[in-house]
């Protein structure tokens, strides 16, 4: 079966202060989506409300897995319901080794009834695996070893989050500015990947992706279905690969006179914040 | 994975280390302390005169001196506490000298086992008294004396006279004084020039009678060259009323030698310990104390190191764990006494349900103490909104030419960190053990890799149901 995943009228307020107001996205299994929008507009809050930040309150609207409404449901179960977000800032988590970190984020994504205690998979299968998409990945093994985001170089960053949804696949990505920090040939090397990944997920359907950008070069490989402009907190306008073409040359100048609302609405924003 | 953990948990309160061997005192002395109390527990050890004056000075030492005014609440009766109890009459060279019911108590803690397979030699204590001892024959033809702290005044009186009470004098502290009338029990360990003990020797302390004091006394000699790792445990099981611990740790170590003392306690919540641990290290010797505290309802604990010679080193590694109606006060001294003496601390506290740490830190660098170093971490780690940490480092130098660098940190667990780790298909409660456990990593992963598990293990229960 083919999932879908669905935003509805989302309005999102972080510590009071409304950000999303009004948010409508539709996602299928195998449709790649590029999110674009200038800087502040609330692509990560979206991102973060689907994958169910606490910090981010949805205050109506609702975002639905296959008809089920999700709004209520922790992180947890979201990611091992085949939720996953690259995030544009991943958090350093001191002492906790990657490979640990992974093993246990395997587990439980491919045993979402797991409890707390019980069995791991069995170390010689994840190494092996892990051992495998590293190699895809071209990172030395080395980094398994490493504490999870600490220290990590912007880009190394970027490749442990593709790292990670490699290891987990998930059946809906939402990539947060991934190319942002890799050089030339990481984003490149990225660029493949993801497509790679995208093609088979755990439930065996190709991956929905969420991609959320300011550049082409993630999108050369992973040409959008869709691809949408968020402007003060809305979705303002979708088109096809054209617009992404469009806004990554031209910028946001066609945009803004077109949405003279949704300006008003960006004003707002950063004058309260 | 983790099994008996999880199966403990399904019992709520009950923990592997609470429960009560049914007890048949071989004698009991009387509630409270007076001199007719301290001159039985001297008497019924058959003391030299030295060692029986030595306690009947500390008594009026202890009985002059206020309570301290810092630290914690410290609400004991004195006078409703037992100071000895002699629950065999003979000490056990094997595990079936021992009477039965108190063999079964270790056996339950694991000990026998832990001997057979890593240790260099054992003691374990129960309530006053060391009731079972070993070590491994070739240490003993090479010198090595491992032995309770009471035998050793009998038999080893050159060395006792030299060293008893000299790191920590009577008169150091009201709790030092009060050990230092009722002590009994403890190790003594010597060992000789040059001679390295691969193996940890291991003691174990347990109390298990209700309103009991255990008071033992550790003296450890290191000489020249030579090295050691001494392990202490420390439970006992949970009672409505208090007891109390209060032990004296004294180390020397001298010219190029090595000591490292580790403790792992996990004491039931009713247990005051409050505990003097100091060592003395001589020329280009080094001196390690790693501190596990778990458990207890109010700790104060701070080892100590003092450098008195050129090159001597000291290092303090202390983790503190505490929850909900537990107060841990600890931390470390250094003193650098000499020339070119470097000391580091690094202290990790972690405070949940309601639970306080507190780190007290002393660096002191005295006048002519050139080219010391020092570096202090200390970092706080907050899992809930009604638990606190405080940092009360204190900071004494007398010389220009030092380099004295601290830090510290307290964070709470960031919801961040937590998101991150559940958009990862994590539990809540998986997810803030794993940032605990990470916390901890840098000094779990400078014990032996058996303690390393324990403390691991220990941290472990602590961290159940700790998120609702
Ligand atoms: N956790 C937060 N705390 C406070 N304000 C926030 C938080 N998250 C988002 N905001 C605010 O919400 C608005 C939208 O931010 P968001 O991060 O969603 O923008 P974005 O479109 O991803 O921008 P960029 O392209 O710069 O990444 C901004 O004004 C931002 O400051
Ligand atoms: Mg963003």
């Amino acid at each position: 079966m083919s999932e879908t995943l669905k935003i509805t009228d989302l309005h999102v307020a972080v510590e009071g202060k409304p950000i999303l107001r009004g948010v409508n996205l539709t996602i299928q299994q195998g449709e790649t989506h590029a999110l674009m929008g200038p800087n502040g507009s609330g692509k990560s809050t979206l991102g973060n409300a689907v994958m169910g930040h606490p910090g981010y309150e949805i205050t109506s609207g609702s975002i639905e897995l296959n008809g089920e409404n999700i709004v209520e449901w922790d992180a947890t179960q979201r990611s091992r319901a085949g939720i996953f977000m690259a995030f544009q800032r991943p958090m350093a988590i001191p002492g906790v080794k990657m490979a640990d970190f992974l093993r246990h984020a395997t587990t439980n994504v491919r045993n979402p009834n797991r409890k707390e205690g019980e069995d791991l998979i069995p170390m010689r299968q994840f190494r092996k695996e892990l051992t495998e998409q590293m190699k895809n990945l071209r990172m030395d093994t080395e980094f398994a070893r490493r504490y999870v985001n600490d220290g990590f170089s912007g880009g190394e960053m970027k490749r442990a989050e593709i790292l990670q949804m490699a290891m987990l696949r998930p059946k809906f990505a939402i990539l947060d500015e991934t190319d942002s920090g890799l050089d030339v040939d990481a984003v490149k090397l990225a660029s493949e990947s993801i497509a790679q990944i995208g093609k088979e997920t755990a439930g065996g359907g190709q991956m929905g992706i969420l991609i959320i950008t300011h550049h082409d070069k993630l999108l050369e490989r992973n040409t959008p279905d869709f691809t949408h402009v968020m402007l003060g907190g809305k979705i303002v306008e979708t088109g096809g690969v054209e617009l992404a073409h469009e806004l990554y040359t031209e910028g946001y100048d066609r945009i803004r006179e077109t949405y003279p609302d949704a300006v008003a609405a960006e004003k707002a924003m950063t004058e309260t914040a | 994975m983790a099994t008996d953990i999880t199966e403990n948990s399904a019992l709520g309160e009950i923990n592997k280390y609470d429960f009560v061997t049914p007890s048949h005192d071989v004698f009991k002395a009387e509630k409270g302390i007076n001199a007719d109390i301290v001159s039985q527990i001297s008497e019924m050890k058959n003391e030299p005169k030295w060692m029986r004056d030595y306690r009947m000075e500390a008594l009026k030492i202890f009985e002059s001196k206020p309570m301290p005014k810092w630290g914690g609440d410290i609400a004991i009766d004195f006078q409703n506490i037992y100071y000895y109890l002699k629950p065999t009459n003979e000490q056990g060279k094997t595990w079936d000298d021992v009477p039965a019911e108190i063999k079964e108590t270790f056996d339950k803690l694991g000990i026998p086992e832990a001997e057979k397979k890593y240790l260099a030699g054992v003691k374990a204590q129960f309530e006053s008294e060391v009731v079972y001892g070993s070590l491994q024959e070739d240490l003993g033809k090479q010198g090595v004396l491992f032995s309770d702290t009471d035998s050793a005044v009998k038999e080893h009186p050159e060395l006792l006279r030299e060293y008893f009470g000299k790191i920590i004098p009577s008169t150091d502290n009201k709790f030092a004084a009060l050990n230092s009338a009722v002590w009994s029990g403890g190790s003594f360990i010597y060992v000789p020039p040059g001679v390295k003990i691969e193996f940890p020797l291991q003691a174990y302390f347990r109390i298990n009678a209700e309103q009991m004091g255990q008071f033992e006394r550790t003296l450890i000699i290191v000489d020249e060259g030579a090295e050691v790792h001494y392990v202490e445990g420390c439970t006992a099981p949970m009672y409505t009323t208090e007891s109390l611990h209060s032990a004296v740790v004294e180390v020397i170590v001298k010219k190029n030698g090595r000591c490292r003392y580790t403790t792992i306690q996990n004491w039931a919540n009713n247990i005051y310990n409050l505990v003097t641990k100091r060592a003395m290290a001589y020329e280009n010797s080094l001196m390690e104390w790693i501190d596990g505290n778990l458990g207890s309802h109010l700790t104060m604990k701070y080892p100590a190191v003092y450098l008195m010679e050129p090159g001597a080193r000291g290092e303090i590694l202390s983790i503190a764990f505490s929850s909900k109606g537990q107060h841990q006060d600890a931390g470390a001294k250094v003193v650098h006494c000499a020339p070119n003496t470097k000391s580091r601390i690094i202290s990790k506290s972690i405070s949940k349900n309601g639970g306080r740490s507190s780190y007290r830190g002393l660096c002191k660098v005295e006048d002519g103490a050139t080219g010391c170093k020092s570096n202090v971490v200390c970092d706080a780690l907050i899992l809930d909104a009604d638990s606190r940490s405080d940092t009360y480092p204190y900071i004494e130098v007398e010389e220009q030419d030092v380099q004295v660098e601290h830090e510290a940190s307290v964070s709470r667990i960031g919801e961040e960190q937590l998101f991150y780790l559940m958009s990862r298909g994590l539990t809540e409660a998986e997810a803030s053990s794993m940032i605990v456990s990470g916390f901890i990593e840098p000094l779990i992963k400078e014990l032996p890799m058996e303690y390393a598990v324990e403390m691991n293990r220990l941290i472990e229960l602590q961290m159940e149901g700790s998120v609702g």
